[in-house]
């Protein structure tokens, strides 16, 4: 295996019928067909185009602040007691989460493409106000879909895109979460789509978003691979991510990908843990978590017996989705990549220690990496390193954290 | 194999060639299938019969029905609470062949179930109860080879459907790939609605016309009687679901009278 990647890069995937491996492709609805093809064309020329590339880096550095900084935890680390943990800083990206990354370069590229109008869905509300954000600074028409449950837990995004100028509508069919909501901006792309584009919001989905989505994320790992060159003198040991859909992950991974001695490990949401079904994690119940065809893509997806999709549970609504993307599920196959995860319980611990040691609110999604790390590190011996990417912020989830520790949770 | 040589594509091609030896289009009649109750569909699918449905789609329920519209999405949902599975549609089609039911029956339902019950298990599975052909609204021709090659065997029709968004070398790929029938979505978003023929879809169905080597049936929100009149003089089959489910809550009497209203839409 190590020899294959060493004669082709994984980094040239996907194959041109937008497959990883077996993952992947494009199974959508006729009218969808088309619009994929166009946005794969569209994307394929801006990619190699200067212009295009120039106006991106600009509004990066310019208007999200890039790069986000590389930051030690040294109390964590000595409270952990081994290896050192260093977070990459997405959550100090403009609008508090790595989800800025994606919507800016998608929404360039529904502007050339001559579209007016951006649809996306949401799960914790932070893609959601990324795409409200870029559709204010373009000018642009937004609309967001966001599960009932989920506008319940992240209320304060829910105001935020609202003052940003977004059409929040509220999806209340299934599990009123992430999935819904995708559901319902895909019938609205199929009704829209000579003038709106889908903003989708993490690297799943049909071709070609998971490629387009793991490009403009990819951002945050040759940022990382460069400062920790510049900072540690040396490549980390271990990458770290949470994985919903995998967008932060993905992106972090990408540009590591043929460093061999670089271990990658994504983390799912193990909700109240795995026996009871309570939880999203897609590759951590071989039970429930199948190969299987979700919004477009062949992927792992969480379902039951007779295809059904499941409904999910975690403390995060950013991870609380029944599938996950298709170049994790090939990364995991290949075993160039492992997958774990942490329960709500874990998360919530992982957030309080975050704050109490270091002084950073991170989101109940990157709380999920923060808890991988801090039991990674009391295993792995002090001169090992540790990389996390701190994917979002957490000011969103002061309420459902607020009420766990009220709940006695915490 | 199926229960005689006179099922699967043959059946639906002749039930296309029977309307138009009496000068119409065929109609195409659609159910979820378990909606509202199972008992129901029974009796339901006689109402489509006696109103003189040439063809019967079937719903296979399923949680996350993207192409669907509001009406259909609420009676898969409906339909999956009381139990509905895909073995359940695949045991109903055995119960109606059972009962002496030959009109052409096809199963449209969405690819996940099908995915994780075996696409080759089945094809073999629908031939033996009598299904007739295959409509996977997710399933564009480009992912469709190991379900495609089951069906082939077996004689099953594998449906696909073109779009308004289909380019024209999309419509010649597509019509030379499905079989039974092409599906010719009439406008741009989701099942259901209301909508008069378009007159970019008259032209989209003259280009079709030179492709196809099957008969061309339109669907998605043709509901009124004067829609599938308009319809069913530029396609050889006018399609209806919503509308019929939509009555289908208020029980036989009202789905047979609208597909007799629907029915002699398409008399000359």
């Amino acid at each position: 295996m190590i020899e294959d990647r060493q004669r082709v890069s994984l980094k040239t995937l996907p194959d041109e019928r937008g497959y990883y491996g077996e993952f992947g492709g494009r199974y959508v609805p006729e009218t969808l067909f088309g619009p994929l093809l166009e946005l794969e064309e569209a994307y394929g020329a801006l990619r190699d185009d200067a212009a295009f590339q120039a106006e991106l880096g600009a509004l990066l550095r310019e208007y999200v602040g890039r790069p986000t900084p590389l930051t030690e935890a040294r109390r964590l680390s000595d409270a952990c007691g081994g290896a050192r943990i260093w977070l990459k800083r997405e959550d100090l990206a403009h609008t508090g989460a790595h989800k800025i990354n994606n919507a800016l370069g998608q929404a360039l590229i529904a502007r050339a493409m001559g579209k007016t109008r951006l649809i996306a869905e949401t799960g914790a509300g932070q893609h959601g106000v990324a795409t409200a954000t870029v559709a204010a600074l373009l000018g642009m028409e937004c609309v967001v879909y966001m599960g009932c449950d989920d506008m319940a837990r992240q209320a304060p995004n829910v105001l935020r895109m609202r003052l940003l100028g977004a059409d929040v509508h509220a999806v209340d069919a299934g599990s009123r979460t992430l999935k819904d909501a995708i559901n319902e901006a895909l019938r609205d792309w199929a009704t829209n789509v000579r003038h709106s584009h889908y903003l989708l919001g993490s690297a799943l989905g049909p071709h070609p978003y998971p490629m387009i989505v793991r490009d403009l994320q990819s951002v945050i790992g040759r940022e990382a691979r460069s400062q920790c060159l510049a900072q540690m003198g040396r490549l980390p040991d271990t990458l770290i991510a949470c994985v919903g859909g995998g967008s932060n992950a993905i992106g972090l991974f990408h540009p590591f990908l043929d460093d061999d001695t670089v271990e990658m490990i994504g983390v799912e949401a193990g909700g109240e843990g795995i026996e009871g079904g309570r939880h999203a994690a897609r590759f951590g119940d071989p039970q429930r978590g199948r190969l299987g065809v979700l919004h477009g893509v062949r992927t792992y997806v969480l379902q039951d017996d007779e295809g059904q999709i499941a409904l999910t549970h975690s403390v995060s609504a950013g991870l609380d989705y029944a599938s996950v993307g298709p170049e994790h599920a090939h990364l995991r196959a290949l075993e160039r990549a492992r997958y774990t995860y942490a329960t709500d319980e874990d998360a919530l611990e992982a957030f309080q220690a975050l704050c109490r040691h270091e002084g950073i609110l991170p989101a109940l999604e990157s709380s999920h990496a923060v808890a991988e790390a801090m039991r990674l590190s009391t295993e792995r011996p002090s001169d090992e390193i540790l990389l996390v990417n701190l994917s979002g912020r957490g000011d969103k989830d002061l309420d459902t954290v607020t009420a766990c520790i009220e709940g006695g949770a915490l | 194999m199926s229960h005689n040589g006179s099922r699967g594509i043959v059946a639906i091609e002749g039930a296309f060639a029977a309307a138009a030896r009496q000068g119409r289009a065929a109609l195409i009649t659609y159910l979820t299938a378990g909606y509202p109750t199972q008992e129901a569909t029974h009796e339901l699918v006689r109402a489509l019969l006696e109103g003189g449905a040439d063809l019967i789609e079937l719903g296979v329920p399923f949680s996350d029905p993207v192409a669907d519209g509001p009406v259909i999405q609420q009676a898969s949902q409906q339909a999956l609470e009381a139990g509905i599975t895909p073995s359940s549609c695949l045991s109903l089609v055995a119960a109606l062949r059972d009962q002496g039911v030959t009109v052409p029956l096809i199963l449209m339902g969405y690819y996940n179930p099908i995915l994780r019950y075996g696409p080759a298990a089945y094809a073999a599975r629908c031939a033996q109860v009598g299904v007739d052909g295959l409509i996977i609204p997710d399933l564009p021709p480009e992912e469709a080879q190991p379900l495609a090659d089951a069906c082939a065997e077996h004689n099953i029709a594998l449906v696909y459907l073109v779009a308004p968004t289909s380019s024209a070398s999309r419509l010649a790929k597509i019509a030379a790939a499905t079989s039974g029938f092409l599906y010719v979505v009439s406008h741009l978003g989701t099942t259901g609605g209301a909508h008069d023929l378009e007159p970019a879809l008259v032209a989209q169905l003259a280009e079709i016309r030179r492709h196809a080597r099957t008969p061309i049936a339109v669907g998605f929100g043709v509901s009124r009687p004067e829609a599938a009149r308009q319809v069913a003089q530029v396609a050889d089959g006018v399609i209806v679901g919503s509308a019929i489910v939509e009555r289908a809550a208020c029980g036989a009497d009202a789905v047979r009278d609208l597909v007799s209203e629907l029915r002699a839409a398409l008399a000359h």
